[in-house]
């Protein structure tokens, strides 16, 4: 491995995805069409504005067309100090998006010697949603949450993306997935300007809980397994993953709460069917 | 009849390493050293924007003195190789040596193949995990590459400030007298450096992943205080 070094009409400044192109590391070739039951799927994830910033949250649960393929993969992580990303969609190709975001900003400091702006990084993530775009058309999409706090306004900002590489800023709150819409519904209905942490947790918990109740592609909490959605707040202080004694704590209050509501079982349905 | 001009191989490598110190001399000096907790990097540096002390990867700093143009360049070739290897492989694969060798090989070329030598000297240090793993991989224009467990100081001055930090330096120190040491062996018996004639940076042990970090403003002033 050479010193990567360019005449200055070649130079990439400050990408390291042009740095990879320089470099003749660029996306495979795709057969045209592709078996939805041998990808990978990952589904809901939601993030909310609080008072203090962002709480972004996923479950852990990822479909290969009817399958369970993993019951404890992530979908919620940092980009950088004071950032996050979450993904749904093509669970590999978005974990490997993830990953050159990740090293795309970090790079950009680096060389730049300053980080990008809040904005430059939702744009970034933009700009390789639309360079994924063909394989989105082949029915491989990613959609990402892309949230942070931005320190120039001193509050916690979110962004929504669709398969083109669009970017939508949302006020307060965010859900992308096959759960999102009963996620969204949750979300809805129990935030509040002066939302805190601890309400926050509660709020994308319950959504993810909902979601899970309704969509089989998304994953409940496992109390059996240990199996927790992350959750994680991003703040001044920057991101900071929940432990999950924390998520578990919240998720028994949720449940404990829930018990109440939930119809026996055991009573006979309106199904005409003789027991 | 012309006569070609003849000049012997041995005063062409001399012109040219005098040309090269004389331009590494007229800036001023940097040290980096080990510490308690890491590798400290400390220059002497006026500007507040045009940086001699930078972060290259996870543990790897660097620091260049000499033609800014220059130096930046190769940090810039510094980082991308690092980001790159580290994306190909692991992040645990990206080391210091490996990357002091690349700047040894372009030194190294410049310095012989090419009319103008890089007037550059630079410093890699990379902080271990382990106390007293940490390595400083000094570079000198011509390609010559040397590893130092202690401290290595470059620029404009380096014998005699060597010689002041030789006094003082001290592996078990802590991050104040560390600086402390530095700055006393930059500024010499006759000058004192405040915290704006200096840039200086740490990779300190369990900071987490990126362990190169800043010292700066009020930090710093308490640190030389």
């Amino acid at each position: 491995m050479t010193l990567p070094l360019f005449t200055p009409d070649d130079d990439p400044g400050p990408s390291f995805v042009g740095l990879l192109g320089r470099l003749g590391v660029g996306a495979p070739d795709m057969p045209d069409r592709i078996d939805p039951a041998l990808i990978t799927h990952g589904t809901t994830v939601v993030a909310v504005r609080y008072v203090d910033g962002v709480v972004m949250a996923g479950d852990r649960r990822a479909t290969s067309g009817n399958f369970i393929s993993h019951r404890t993969i992530e979908k919620v992580f940092p980009a950088d100090s004071h950032s996050g990303v979450a993904i749904s969609g093509v669970a590999g190709l978005a974990m490997e998006m993830v990953r050159l975001f990740q090293l795309q900003l970090e790079h950009y400091e680096k060389v730049e010697g300053s980080p990008l702006s809040l904005d430059g990084k939702a744009n970034q993530l933009s700009q390789m949603l639309r360079g994924h775009m063909p394989l989105a058309m082949q029915g491989l999409p990613i959609v990402p949450i892309f949230a942070g706090f931005d320190e120039r306004v001193g509050q916690g900002r979110l962004f929504q993306f669709d398969g083109t590489g669009g970017r939508y800023e949302e006020r307060d709150y965010a859900a992308t997935g096959s759960g999102s819409l009963h996620a969204t519904t949750v979300i809805k209905l129990r935030h509040h300007d002066t939302l805190n942490l601890d309400g926050a947790v509660d709020v994308v918990v319950e959504a993810l809980f909902q979601a899970a109740d309704e969509d089989s592609a998304t994953g409940g909490p496992d109390p059996v397994r240990g199996i927790y959605p992350i959750v994680a707040s991003i703040t001044a202080d920057g991101f900071e993953r929940l432990d999950d004694q924390r998520v578990s704590d919240r998720t028994a209050v949720l449940l404990e709460r829930l018990g109440g509501s939930v119809v026996n079982p055991t009573q006979p349905g309106g199904s005409g069917i003789v027991r | 009849m012309t006569m070609p001009m003849y000049v012997s191989p041995e005063q062409l490598m001399k012109d040219k390493a005098d040309y090269a110190r004389k331009g590494i001399a007229r800036g001023r000096a940097a040290i980096g050293s080990t510490y308690a907790d890491g590798v400290l990097l400390c220059a002497e540096n006026p500007s507040n924007t045009l940086r001699k002390v930078s972060e290259i990867y996870d543990r790897i700093g660097f620091v260049g003195v000499g033609r800014y143009n220059e130096f930046d360049q190769l940090r810039i070739a510094g980082v991308r190789h690092a980001d790159f290897k580290g994306y190909a492989f692991s992040r645990d694969d990206v080391d210091a040596r490996s990357l002091a060798n690349q700047y040894a090989q372009i030194l190294g070329h410049y310095f012989t193949h090419e009319m103008k030598p890089l007037e550059v000297e630079m410093l890699v240090a990379e902080m271990s995990e382990e106390d007293g793993g940490d390595q400083l991989f000094h570079l000198l224009y011509d390609g010559t590459v040397m590893d130092m467990a202690s401290f290595v100081v470059i620029g404009g001055e380096a014998e005699a400030i060597r010689d002041r930090l030789e006094g003082t330096w001290n592996q078990e120190a802590g991050l104040t007298d560390a600086v402390k040491a530095s700055v006393g062996a930059l500024a010499g018996p006759d000058r004192t450096l405040v915290g704006d004639d200096l840039e200086v940076a740490v990779l300190a042990r369990q900071s987490g992943r990126r362990a190169f970090r800043r010292v700066e403003g009020d930090e710093l002033d308490a640190l030389l205080a």
